[in-house]
């Protein structure tokens, strides 16, 4: 399947190059060059394994996976979704195999693809940060790292380090002087002044900040009269956030000279682009996956289509292309 | 590659209150086994996540599958309102559906609750077995019994005392004096936790069948799990995944 999946994507680049004018959809995140800025967002596509069923996974620009902790976590209780009006809340609570499973099982299944894989980490404390940016420093098909400071679900760790400029400074610094591959730093909108966030991770040297993570929402069972998710809170996302997810990239773009990662309910081209001209140099693509599987893929067809009607040869025109 | 398609509604009607019928359209009547399910899409997009139906009945011959479903909320509704020729969107077929192996010329239960009844229709069709199949109800709606008839001996309960024994399946097994080698049974969870607890007490296995709200379908969000016994194999921490490593799980290996 990879390789075939090699060749439809060489193919595809072949056709492509065949409607005429050359098109170059590359963008580079500190250093990392991606086949085109589409990715998809932690904790909605596994490691992978599960939907590459439904799509070629070589036509994305990364694979970012689902939080990995220095030890195996259990998660939350159930319910651990529930759907709202244009979107769902989660609460999950970071459910992962850990750092031992995710190296012997999940890298070697992304190795085999032509797609960069970007490992998205949690943990509880400082320590158990650090500790997998270590371990996963020593494997090369890892080309960065997210770091988890805003998963709103669960109790320790995780957005405790997100949600005040100081904590988020001390964080990043740490991991930045343990880590290997660059760093980016997945912000919380959870937040008073987003542009404050993005200016601290930057200060400490994150080399690029993804956002936004899950807004904290609540569901209420009338008939039941419960709380919809076990957890009581959990993280929204789906096309309903994606307004607040375009103002906030706007505004991290504008306060930041590194990288911004653009997602919050993107579901189709038109909506990745928004994100682009708002200042992304990526985008993810993350509750959507959910709704239909082979989102990613036609999000990166979108935008091809897009950069021909508009004949935008390079993609990165469009990264905080607004005009006047 | 797998992917979600839109298929096209035959038929479908109410058969009791709230509860529906289907038959849909698809390739996925080819290969769709008892006790897997659907992903079904309402068009709404105020309502994105797939709503998890099971399979009640296929048709291979015609490329036909079948399912009964209650409303229970916006997604559900909406699917009501279908008609002949209008379109579904679906993903399948999902899950693993029910062991038929392990039940095959033996003595087995086959028990449905509620809007649990329907997967065992098509499990009744393909099990090859002595069938004993029993079936609770709220009240008189006895869906699906006719069907049902045809391919084992039926014992209904009734909440209400309307048909057959009052009280739950587990009233109607007693009252009928009935014994088995294997249980296979779908419905709500204290129905499942009372076919556990009676399965461990003649250590018989008992194949049941759960729900939990669900976000991808496929196993990715990690949003269905159940505790189980065992370490489970995509986590390592005793959460098995209902959509992919379910929704049948021996109840022995489940906290239910």
């Amino acid at each position: 399947m990879p390789i075939s999946g090699m060749f439809e994507s060489a193919r595809y680049a072949r056709k492509s190059a065949q409607r005429g004018r050359s098109m170059n959809t590359q963008v580079t995140l500190a250093g990392v060059t991606l086949k085109n800025p589409v990715m998809t967002a932690s904790g909605t596509f596994g490691s992978g394994m599960e939907y590459s069923e439904f799509v070629d996974l070589n036509r994305l620009g990364a694979v970012v996976t689902k939080g990995v902790a220095n030890v195996p976590w259990p998660g939350n209780p159930t319910p651990r979704v529930a759907e709202v009006y244009g979107g769902m809340l989660n609460a999950i609570g970071l459910q992962n195999p850990g750092i031992n499973v995710f190296l012997e099982r999940d890298i070697p299944f992304l190795k085999q693809y032509d797609t960069k894989v970007i490992v998205n980490v949690c943990g509880k404390t400082v320590e158990d940060y650090v500790e997998v940016v270590e371990r996963l420093g020593e494997e090369p098909a890892v080309a960065m790292l997210e770091i988890n400071v805003s998963c709103p679900n669960v109790k320790e760790g995780a957005i405790a380090f997100g949600q005040k400029a100081e904590a988020l400074f001390d964080i990043t610094k740490e991991v930045k002087r343990h880590a290997k591959q660059p760093v980016i730093m997945k912000l919380s909108p959870n937040v008073t002044d987003i542009a404050e966030m993005a200016k601290a991770a930057e200060a400490a040297g994150a080399d690029a900040i993804s956002l936004i993570n899950t807004i904290t929402g609540m569901k209420i069972d009338i008939h039941k009269r419960k709380f919809a998710l076990a957890n009581k809170t959990g993280g929204m996302s789906g096309p309903a956030i994606k307004p607040i997810a375009v103002r906030m990239v706007y505004q991290a773009a504008t306060a930041v000279r590194i990288p911004v990662i653009g997602m919050g309910g993107i579901a189709n081209a038109e909506d990745a682009i928004e994100f682009l001209l708002a200042g992304a140099t990526a985008v993810s693509i993350g509750a959507m996956n959910f709704v239909n599987p082979c989102t990613c893929v036609e999000v990166v067809e979108g935008i091809e289509r897009y950069m021909e009607q508009y004949h935008v040869e390079n993609v990165t025109e469009l990264i905080g292309g607004l005009r006047e | 590659m797998k992917q979600k398609h839109t298929a096209k509604v035959l038929s479908q009607r109410e058969i009791a209150p709230d509860i529906y019928d289907m038959w849909i359209e698809t390739p996925l009547a080819a290969d769709a086994r008892p006790g897997q399910f659907l992903g079904i899409y309402p068009k709404n997009q105020s309502t994105l996540l797939p709503r998890p139906i099971s399979i009640c009945e296929t048709d291979a011959g015609k490329g036909a599958l079948r399912i009964v479903y209650r409303i229970a909320g916006a997604g559900t509704r909406e699917f009501s309102g279908y008609g002949p020729g209008d379109g579904i969107s679906l993903l399948g077929n999902l899950g693993n559906g029910f062991p038929l192996e392990q039940g095959a010329g033996k003595r087995v239960f086959l028990m449905g609750g509620g809007i649990g009844v329907p997967p065992i229709l098509e499990l009744a069709k393909r099990l090859e077995a002595q069938k004993r199949i029993i079936v609770g109800y709220r009240d008189g709606n006895l869906f699906l019994k006719e069907d049902l008839e045809k391919y084992g001996t039926l014992y209904v309960a009734t909440e209400d005392g309307s048909a057959g024994t009052k009280g739950n399946v587990m009233d109607a097994i007693r009252e009928n004096g009935l014994e088995a080698d294997v249980i296979f049974a779908c419905g709500p969870m204290p129905m499942l936790r009372a076919i556990k607890a009676y399965a461990g007490q003649r250590d018989i296995p008992a194949y049941i069948s759960l729900e939990e709200h669900m976000a991808c379908g496929v196993g990715a969000c990690l949003g269905c799990v159940v505790k189980t016994k065992e370490i489970d194999h995509h986590s390592h921490v005793h959460n098995a995944r209902i959509c992919t490593d379910g929704p049948v799980f021996e109840a022995r290996e489940v906290e239910v």
